[in-house]
């Protein structure tokens, strides 16, 4: 089966400075993938690439097997939806229509339902929408596209924690209904986290994770307890941070602990706490300089 | 959302609690089990991930697919995952629970009365 993209060796920089180094992924056809990483690690510079919207300075991408770049064919499957997209001054029921002519599975029922759902005024200006309700229409646009490829750069910049999960929610039932490829940058990472399949983390413009979300859960592990119980319980394992307080100590392992090593834990009266997605990936970041995190 | 449990693998929860819904009854021997878009919706998760956490009970034999129709609680799946369970009690509760009275210097004559008699729950002294 063809990936719906790959990388290779990808590359891309402005003038001095490096945006994506040797980025090198896939993903696969019918998967959710979460591409995340702090504010400038190269999330919307490589999904700007995926797009056509930029060209690389090294490597190579495909997507559906093919350079997208100038590529109508290809740009025609895929909708990028991005942070504070800018829309022409027209009224969100004009919007909308406009979009309906790009995208070949467009679906305006569901549209028309999303509007609802979000409770976008039809008539309104754009200009004269809030923040979070330009980036309702963006959310629109981008399901009822209905795209083989569906790109969400930050989607979501102005909406409440409601219309946040109206919007995991709507994605989830789509998704399950009219399988598509979905890749979605974020940094509320834990919001997202159970909706993800793959997971691949960019960090300073190099890939410092690539790994399925069930993988990755449970990989990081932070062990509390009475100091010297807690350093004879993690020797051997590779150790991500040490704390310590008094004669309590706590130590985050970056290795997963078997059911085994879970009991013992516990004979030795320590506290074993999982990461979350979120934390576990902050100290991917964190350790990024050293070596890419194999999970 | 239910809530699900950190640490273990997502669909290993989801095997987990169908598992619980046939030990309990609530899922009956020939009942359907809900479909893994139901359960992506229900758990706000990924429907793949509903659909390993289903494959995990079908390879052990809990759960049966009929062609066109759905997923069921396969016959004798009650009984296969009580007699499953039953092998990890001692593991899972009853040596915790040992290693937590040691700690607290319960002796095992009075953890074998708290056992046997309800009623001594006052952290200490009997009345």
């Amino acid at each position: 089966m063809i990936p719906t993209i790959s990388a290779t060796a990808l590359g891309r920089r402005y003038r001095e400075q490096i945006a994506l180094d040797d980025v090198s992924l896939t993903v696969e056809p019918g998967t959710v993938t979460g591409l995340l990483g702090r504010n400038g690690a190269g999330k919307t510079t490589l999904m700007r690439i995926i797009t056509g919207l930029e060209f690389p300075t090294a490597g190579d991408l495909r997507v559906f097997g093919q350079v997208p770049a100038e590529n109508d064919e290809v740009l025609r499957r895929m909708v990028f939806v991005r942070e504070d997209q800018a829309y022409p001054d027209l009224r969100v029921e004009h919007a909308i229509r406009v979009a309906s002519w790009f995208y070949p599975n467009w679906n305006a029922d569901l549209a028309r339902q999303l509007i609802e759902d979000f409770d976008l005024p039809p008539r309104r200006r754009i200009k004269r929408l809030s923040r979070g309700m330009r980036s309702a229409v963006g959310i629109v646009i981008g399901l009822a596209a209905r795209a083989e490829l569906t790109l969400f750069d930050e989607p979501y910049a102005g909406l409440d924690a409601v219309a946040r999960q109206l919007f995991y929610d709507r994605l989830l039932a789509e998704f399950a209904e009219h399988p598509r490829t979905v890749v979605l940058s974020t940094h509320l990472i834990d919001e997202v986290a159970d909706l993800l399949e793959h997971v691949v983390m960019l960090d300073h413009g190099r890939v410092v994770l690539d790994a399925p979300a069930d993988d990755v859960r449970g990989t990081g592990m932070t062990v509390s307890g009475p100091a010297t119980a807690v350093e004879e319980f993690v020797a051997g394992h590779t150790v991500w941070r040490r704390q310590r307080l008094g004669a309590r100590g706590s130590v985050t392992i970056a290795d997963p602990l078997d059911f085994a090593a879970q009991s013992r834990a516990r004979a030795l009266h320590l506290t074993l706490e999982p990461l979350s997605l979120q934390q576990l990936l902050v100290h991917a970041a964190g350790h990024s300089a050293d070596e890419k995190v194999s999970a | 959302m239910p809530a699900l449990d950190d640490g273990t693998p997502l669909f290993v929860q989801i095997a987990e609690q169908l598992a619980d819904d046939i030990v309990d009854g609530v899922l009956a021997e020939g009942a359907r089990v809900p479909s893994t878009n139901e359960l992506a919706a229900f758990y706000r998760i990924n429907p793949a991930t509903a659909a390993k956490g289903i494959n995990l009970l079908v390879d052990e034999g809990v759960l049966e697919k009929r062609r066109g129709i759905g997923m069921f609680v396969a016959a004798g799946a009650q009984e296969q995952l009580r007699a499953g369970r039953r092998k990890q009690f001692a593991e899972q509760y009853v040596d915790p629970m040992l290693a937590e009275a040691n700690r607290l210097g319960i002796d095992n004559d009075t953890l074998v009365s708290l056992i046997r008699g309800p009623g001594w729950h006052n952290g200490g002294s009997r009345p």
